[in-house]
């Protein structure tokens, strides 16, 4: 079977990160080999796989060793709980150089050095939460991850930010093989949270492909910088990582999304109570106005 | 007066636009015209300082080329730190011929690259660090150098580097100015917005400088030469004709130049601009800040010399307007026998013209003074307001064109057949191979100087030289002229 490559999206803070490792690891169980390539500066995408606090990241060694020329495949390349193998591209501290650029080089090397033609069966992007640059869209370009999963939760802002990135899959959509694959609800619970979000899914034209309940052991176990699987395979919380797995190992829908307008956004967040009906009579007034009148 | 009439030139500027899809046509047409001296505002007739078209082989440069390449690059006792990738420092050393004198690698570095060498690693990670390194380790080698400026190339505004810390740390540091320029490539459409980002950052950190040392002893006769570079020699063979007019030149802006000239010019009574468009801004601003006034001038040829010599001498009292007669007078003999012997040789040759942003109307004086004519002129990245000043230097009916693609300046010499164009590097062999006589007028094709009536004598032969090579008469293949007997042929059947 040709390797599967997918892409997490969402918000910054959504969880996108944990669920990565913790559905990677229900693949791993049920027998893929999976790699986890962390794309993000913070290189926090490998941890709970490695039980490490950073993994090394590609572009650290790099610029320690010269170039990235300097750097083989087995210095960069970890393995780690279910032989999943991990990689970080890393990139420069807040506020300094290029991070975009750090995730270019990075995947550049890693294709360049033949990480992709080993007996993989999924690649996962685990990609920073904003795609503020061309370098945050690499992971969808040609001949990159052709599955995007956009992880969200029945919050106003995961919901914006998840139609956000369906234009932005559009876009490399027209000119490259890249769909949106389902958006997962990491569940914060919010009221009617499964409804909405399946009614999001439903508008931007692909499915909730499935709803992770919120459960104190994700925080136990990551404290422990282990996922839930490994920390404790019988929890019902580890069940849920290995459905997840399950249905996106038996996914068939990939769609090119159809991104709705921020009206529709809105009069779907109203539908579902989570944002109020606008009061025109109250904008721009302060508080210090309101009590007044 | 061209040869050709004012509807010749312009059905020439038509049939020339055909060859464009409508979209360029419309643009190409404002870049193109045929000189009318009854017009007073240039942009009436020419509009300039835009975007170039995309395919049309603009023959351009980028601000990185006006800032580092231009103003900053001759000032001899700095080190001018070409920041970013090796190649832009790489191919722009050297290059320009501002000579000056100096033991280059001890107290100059003129003809010397340096530059932060950036790898993929500097991109990402950013690369002030590397630069306070480059810095402290130029201050190591060089111990006498004056300064050091921050040249930006492209990338350093894509990723953010906060050079202007750097630059502010190293400053106290070292206890020499250290001049961040944010003279990134893609600002701008050409190579004149880095002249203004250069000139901006010599007003905010180098002029300022001796502002409250009263310690130079000034003199009623101060000047300072403002944007001549020094190519071959060019300020040197200005410099002496007005220290003979009794004034004292004071800093040469920046061909043989030194950052200490440069701060000492708001002392100076009077500044001369040779090239207005590189130069201007930080002419005004000294007009503004310290008063002194600035003046255009042209030591092209000895007319424009001569008119030039008597306008800077009008600006001081009557022993220096006797000096600059009795400096005109001296060079009399010497200029006119240069005439004599090269005017007969060229009078009457036709020339094109397309180079930066001041020679295309300031070399027109040496070439009428040796009886050649102008017939089609144009800048790289002039404003209106060099048009402006080039519209009575043209005759009516001559060809203006700005920022001219390849292949309009193909299609135009193929037509007015010039017997020499001036231009750049990269439109000399091209015209070469099609025959024409070829001068390269940024570097005077590594001959020089051309200021001043030294340099109006080897003008004067260089044209001569290339224009009357007798290689020109054999442009065709022995084997490919017709023979004695078909020539006879041919003037039989005549």
């Amino acid at each position: 079977m040709a390797t599967r490559q997918c892409a997490i999206y969402g918000k910054g803070g959504i969880g996108k990160s944990t669920t990565t490792q913790n559905l990677v690891a229900g693949l791993a169980e049920l027998g893929k080999r999976v790699m986890i390539v962390g794309c993000d500066p913070k290189a926090d995408s490998t941890r709970l796989i490695l039980h490490s606090k950073a993994q090394e990241t590609i572009m650290q060694m790099a610029a320690d060793a010269g170039s990235v020329e300097d750097l083989e495949l087995e210095d960069v390349l970890k393995v780690g709980f279910g032989d999943i193998k991990c990689v970080e591209s890393g990139g420069p501290e807040p506020g300094v150089g290029c991070a975009g650029r750090g995730v270019i080089t990075a995947i550049n090397f890693l294709e360049e050095e033949g990480a992709y033609e080993e007996d993989l069966d999924f690649v996962f992007y685990d990609v920073l939460g904003d795609v503020v640059c061309g370098g945050f869209a690499m992971p969808i370009r040609e001949n990159k991850a052709q599955e995007i999963y956009i992880v969200c939760s029945g919050e106003m802002m995961a919901m914006y930010a998840a139609n956000n990135i369906a234009k932005g899959i559009v876009k490399y959509a027209s000119s490259g093989g890249v769909r949106l694959a389902g958006l997962i609800c990491n569940s914060r619970n919010t009221a009617r949270e499964d409804e909405l979000i399946m009614e999001l899914a439903r508008q931007l034209g692909t499915q909730m492909i499935h709803f992770v309940p919120r459960d104190n052991i994700v925080q136990r176990a990551e404290i422990r910088r282990m996922t839930v699987i490994e920390y404790d395979p019988k929890s019902g919380q580890a069940d849920e990582y290995r459905t997840l797995a399950q249905k996106i190992i038996d996914n068939q829908m990939f769609v090119v999304p159809t991104p709705i307008s921020m009206d529709a956004l809105e009069d779907l967040l109203m539908e579902f109570g989570v944002l109020e009906e606008e009061d025109e009579s109250i904008v721009g007034k302060t508080a210090a106005d309101e009590a007044v009148a | 007066m061209s040869t050709m009439t004012l509807e010749e030139t312009k059905a020439l500027i038509q049939e020339v636009l055909e060859a464009y899809p409508d979209k360029a046509r419309k643009d190409r047409a404002k870049h193109l015209a045929a000189n009318d001296q009854s017009v007073e505002q240039s942009k009436k007739c020419i509009i300039s300082n835009r975007k170039s078209q995309p395919g049309v082989m603009t023959i351009r440069g980028c601000a990185y080329a006006g800032s580092k390449g231009v103003v900053w690059g001759p000032i001899k006792d700095m080190v001018h730190i070409s920041h970013g990738p090796v190649g832009c420092g790489a191919y722009s050393r050297a290059g320009r011929r501002n000579y000056y004198t100096g033991h280059t690698g001890v107290n100059t570095f003129g003809t010397m690259n340096f530059t932060s060498d950036f790898q993929e690693k500097d991109i990402v990670f950013g690369g002030d660090k590397k630069l306070e390194k480059l810095i402290d380790e130029i201050e190591q080698l060089f111990p006498l150098v004056k300064g050091v400026s921050v040249q930006s190339e492209c990338p350093i505004g894509l990723i953010g580097d906060d050079i202007e810390a750097v630059a502010k740390k190293k400053t106290k540091e070292h206890g020499k100015p250290v001049v961040p320029v944010r003279c990134e490539g893609f600002r701008g459409v050409s190579q004149s917005l880095g002249h203004h980002i250069a000139n901006d950052a010599i007003r905010d950190h180098v002029l300022g400088n001796r502002d409250d040392d009263e310690g130079f002893e000034t003199s009623p006769y101060d000047v300072a030469i403002i944007g001549d570079y020094n190519i071959g020699g060019d300020a040197w063979s200005s410099r002496i004709l007005l220290e003979e007019m009794g004034l004292r030149v004071v800093a040469q802006w920046s061909g043989d130049g030194t950052l200490p000239e440069m701060e000492l010019t708001p002392k100076v009574k009077l500044n001369l601009i040779h090239c207005y468009r590189s130069m201007n801004y930080i002419s005004r601003y000294m007009e503004e800040r310290y008063g002194i006034p600035w003046m255009e001038y042209n030591f092209f040829g000895p007319t424009k010399i001569a008119e030039s010599l008597r306008k800077i001498a009008a600006f001081f009292d009557e022993t220096i307007q006797a000096n600059a007669e009795r400096v005109i007078a001296k060079y009399r003999t010497e200029y006119e026998a240069v005439i004599a012997k090269y005017r007969p040789r060229l009078e009457g040759k036709k020339v094109m013209l397309y180079v930066g942003g001041l020679r295309p109307r300031h070399v027109i004086g040496a070439y009428e003074d040796l009886g050649m004519e102008v017939v089609g002129t144009g800048y790289e990245f002039a404003h209106n307001d060099d048009y402006d000043r080039t519209i009575q230097e043209m005759g009516n009916a001559t060809l203006l064109y700005d920022d001219v693609t390849g292949y309009e300046f193909e299609a135009f010499v193929k037509r007015v057949k010039p017997d020499l164009i001036g231009s750049g590097i990269k439109e000399k062999y091209i015209f070469q191979k099609m025959g024409v006589p070829f001068r390269q007028m940024h570097s005077w094709d590594y001959s020089g100087p051309y200021h001043g009536y030294d340099g109006f004598a080897i003008f004067a032969r260089d044209m001569d030289m290339t224009v009357n090579n007798p290689c020109w008469n054999s442009m065709q293949a022995p084997w490919l002229k017709p023979t004695a007997v078909e020539t006879e042929a041919i003037a039989a059947s005549a």
